[in-house]
């Protein structure tokens, strides 16, 4: 008996551990069940985590952008009289947002905001020799905007250097184009400017859309092939706390009169599809948590019948009402404890295993795996306080045996 | 010169079964019986006489429908379960019939654990004590064995230990040695009276086997839940 253990410890250890093939099989059924969330749970999460950093690294936290130009039809209104009329919507120029370099000022020392690049997009064709290609063409000021799209680290060849007669594409449009680091391409603009540039820099973003379309140009390359000099199209924001973007998105946009759009406005689908796994993943804990309570209750109900003669024992000898309710809600609190603490392992473990074996058709993880110590912690203490609540009918029901009935057996 | 306190008396005791059934019955018929600290008895009768009920309600294991349960002086009709509950753990032992350790320790944890009860935590003072009764009841070389693991004669002597590890007033036997052959039953019954006479421990013993009855101070004869004969008479009647 080790001293350091109260009556009720000492004796739920011995009967979990006398009666042994029921104790390891409820505690199989508990590890199980809480494997099963483990793995699930920490999957959900690193994938998640691996999304918004995926994200995070290639798109600006905020944007600014002009607002859209819309039709405002100037007409007679008199008293009484109804118009029907029917509003086309404009077609949309390429404009500049108004006072930009006073928003950058402004915006630099706005509390929460890390970084502020300005860049012009337009659309352009990029031609080589009787090849063309739609393009979207984003006129930079490298060292911004590189604090937020990291293009330095998706370079396959060449630098991510932009002079004025640079550009960077992706791996896709210089294979569709044939074209390779140092060739020149011709890159015409919806405006009808056309200038030569020379392709300092090759990358990929991962994604065929992405390594068609976009290139990247110096600012002013751009601001003279869109007609916009001194213009820009864009401000893209960093903050420090990705979660609060909406909310400054919001202030920004009450200050400046831009709209400003948070990626957690653009990326709402993400969100959406995350509250869908988070809540699905509810259920599960919760239905998994309500068949571990039914397991545990059910093999504690039986304990308390076989061992009523030694209950009633216990209570001729002096043992309280109290102490054997405690003695039988702890023996669900272990039962849960140690259940979970193998289930937590098993779950890991599984999970390690599984994403050894799931690889890309390259051979590079899907996903870096992240474990959240909270989540096993948590899982353990849940699980212990499951064990507890299930145990509650059945120890009431042990405390309250009369002893004569339980020794008479 | 007045008496002194006993160790205990019942006085006008009733127990009923099935109270609020359309049909209660009274086992146990205006009971009054007094024990005197010190003494070694026999209760015998017939099988459904009201022996055990009388145990139990004496043991504070069960409560009386009517009459008095004083013990030490103290009137226990007015405790509640927790004092009930502690005077049963400090001032009574108890000895049952049959598996009556708890198989999942061994018989030293098994003589100690009415100490472990009442003070909650384990300590070197409980484990020397729990040696000793061992010792007395000349079971020391099992004392690790767990209790499933020892004849029925061993565990009723490690019982007899455990009944003594509070130093209580009273032990209550219910037939411990129903389930022994005669051989063991005599050995049980020889550690009692030698328990009875070293530590002047009562001993109320609930025995069918007449022999071991003639070797107690008194013997109360029970029929149909009166006590009819509670008296050295009884003895001399049974060695008759
Ligand atoms: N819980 C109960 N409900 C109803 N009747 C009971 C209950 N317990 C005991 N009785 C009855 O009380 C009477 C006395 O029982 P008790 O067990 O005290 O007898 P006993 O003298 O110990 O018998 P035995 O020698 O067989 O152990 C019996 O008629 C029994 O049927
Ligand atoms: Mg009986």
């Amino acid at each position: 008996m080790t001293s350091w253990l109260p009556f009720e410890w000492i004796a739920a250890l011995r009967f979990l551990r006398e009666g042994r093939m029921q104790t390891i099989f409820i505690l199989t059924a508990v590890a199980i069940g809480v494997a099963v969330i483990v793995f699930m749970s920490a999957m959900l999460s690193s994938l998640q985590a691996n999304f918004l950093k995926r994200v995070l690294t290639s798109q600006a936290h905020i944007q600014l952008v002009p607002p859209d130009e819309v039709a405002r039809p100037q007409r007679l209104s008199t008293a009484g009289s109804m118009v029907a009329a029917t509003i086309q919507r404009p077609t949309q120029r390429t404009r500049s947002i108004d006072q930009w370099q006073t928003f950058v000022t402004m915006l630099a020392s706005w509390p929460g905001i890390v970084t502020v690049s300005p860049t012009t997009s337009a659309s352009a064709l990029a031609i080589r020799g009787a090849a063309s290609r739609s393009v979207t063409l984003t006129g930079i000021e490298q060292d911004l905007y590189f604090r937020i799209v990291r293009i330095p680290d998706y370079i396959v060849s060449g630098t991510a250097q932009v002079l004025t007669d640079d550009i960077l594409v992706g791996t896709d449009l210089a294979r569709e184009l044939g074209v390779t680091l140092r060739d020149k391409i011709i890159i015409r603009a919806a405006s009808g400017a056309t200038r030569t540039l020379t392709i300092t820099g090759i990358f990929d973003l991962g994604n065929k859309g992405a390594n068609l379309r976009s290139t990247f140009v110096a600012l002013r390359t751009a601001q003279a092939l869109s007609d916009l000099v001194g213009g820009v199209t864009t401000l893209d924001l960093t903050v420090t706390d990705i979660y609060a973007a909406e909310t400054i998105a919001r202030a920004v946009q009450a200050a400046t009169g831009v709209e400003a759009d948070s990626w957690i406005k653009t990326n709402a689908q993400f969100f959406t599809a995350v509250k869908a796994q988070q809540s699905s993943n509810t259920l599960i804990r919760l239905f998994v948590g309500l068949s571990v309570a039914f397991g545990i209750a059910s093999v504690l109900v039986v304990s308390v019948i076989q061992r009523s003669k030694d209950i009633g024992i216990l209570r001729a000898m002096g043992s309280s009402r109290g102490q054997i309710l405690r003695l039988f809600l702890l023996q669900g609190g272990l039962l849960g404890i140690f259940g979970a603490i193998l289930g937590a392992g098993v779950g890991g473990a599984g999970l390690v295993f599984w994403h050894s074996y799931m690889r890309q058709a390259d051979g590079s993880e899907i996903f870096s795996l992240i474990f959240e110590p909270s989540l096993f912690i948590g899982a353990v203490v849940l699980a212990g306080l499951t064990g507890i609540a299930a145990a509650a009918i059945p120890a009431l029901g042990a405390a309250r045996l009369d002893p004569v009935v339980a020794i008479r057996g | 010169m007045a008496d002194p306190e006993p160790l205990l008396r019942l006085e006008g005791v009733c127990k009923s079964y099935g109270i609020g059934t359309p049909v209660p019955v009274e086992v146990l018929h205006d009971i009054d019986l007094t024990l005197q600290a010190g003494e070694f008895i026999a209760l015998t009768g017939a099988s459904g006489s009201g022996k055990s009920t009388m145990l139990n309600i004496i043991g504070l294991l069960d409560r009386p429908t009517a009459g008095r349960l004083i013990i030490e002086g103290r009137d226990t009709s007015a405790l509640d379960d927790t004092d009930v509950t502690s005077l049963r753990g400090h001032r009574i032992g108890f000895i049952f019939q049959h598996h009556c350790l708890i198989s999942a320790f061994t018989a030293l944890e098994n003589v100690m654990m009415p100490m472990l009860v009442d003070k909650a935590f384990p300590s070197e003072a409980m484990r020397v004590r729990a040696h000793e009764l061992l010792a007395k009841v000349g079971l020391t070389k099992w004392q690790d064995n767990l209790a499933n693991n020892m004849s029925g004669g061993q565990q009723q002597r490690v019982a007899i230990a455990r009944s003594l590890a509070m130093k209580p007033g009273l032990i209550l036997a219910d037939e411990p040695t129903g389930n022994l052959d005669s051989k063991s039953a005599d050995d049980v019954f020889a550690l009692m009276r030698e328990v009875n006479q070293s530590e002047k421990t009562t001993f109320l013993i609930v025995t069918h086997n007449l022999d071991l009855a003639a070797r107690t101070d008194r013997i109360i004869d029970m029929i149909d839940g009166r006590i009819v004969q509670s008296s050295a008479e009884a003895q001399a009647n049974a060695k008759a």
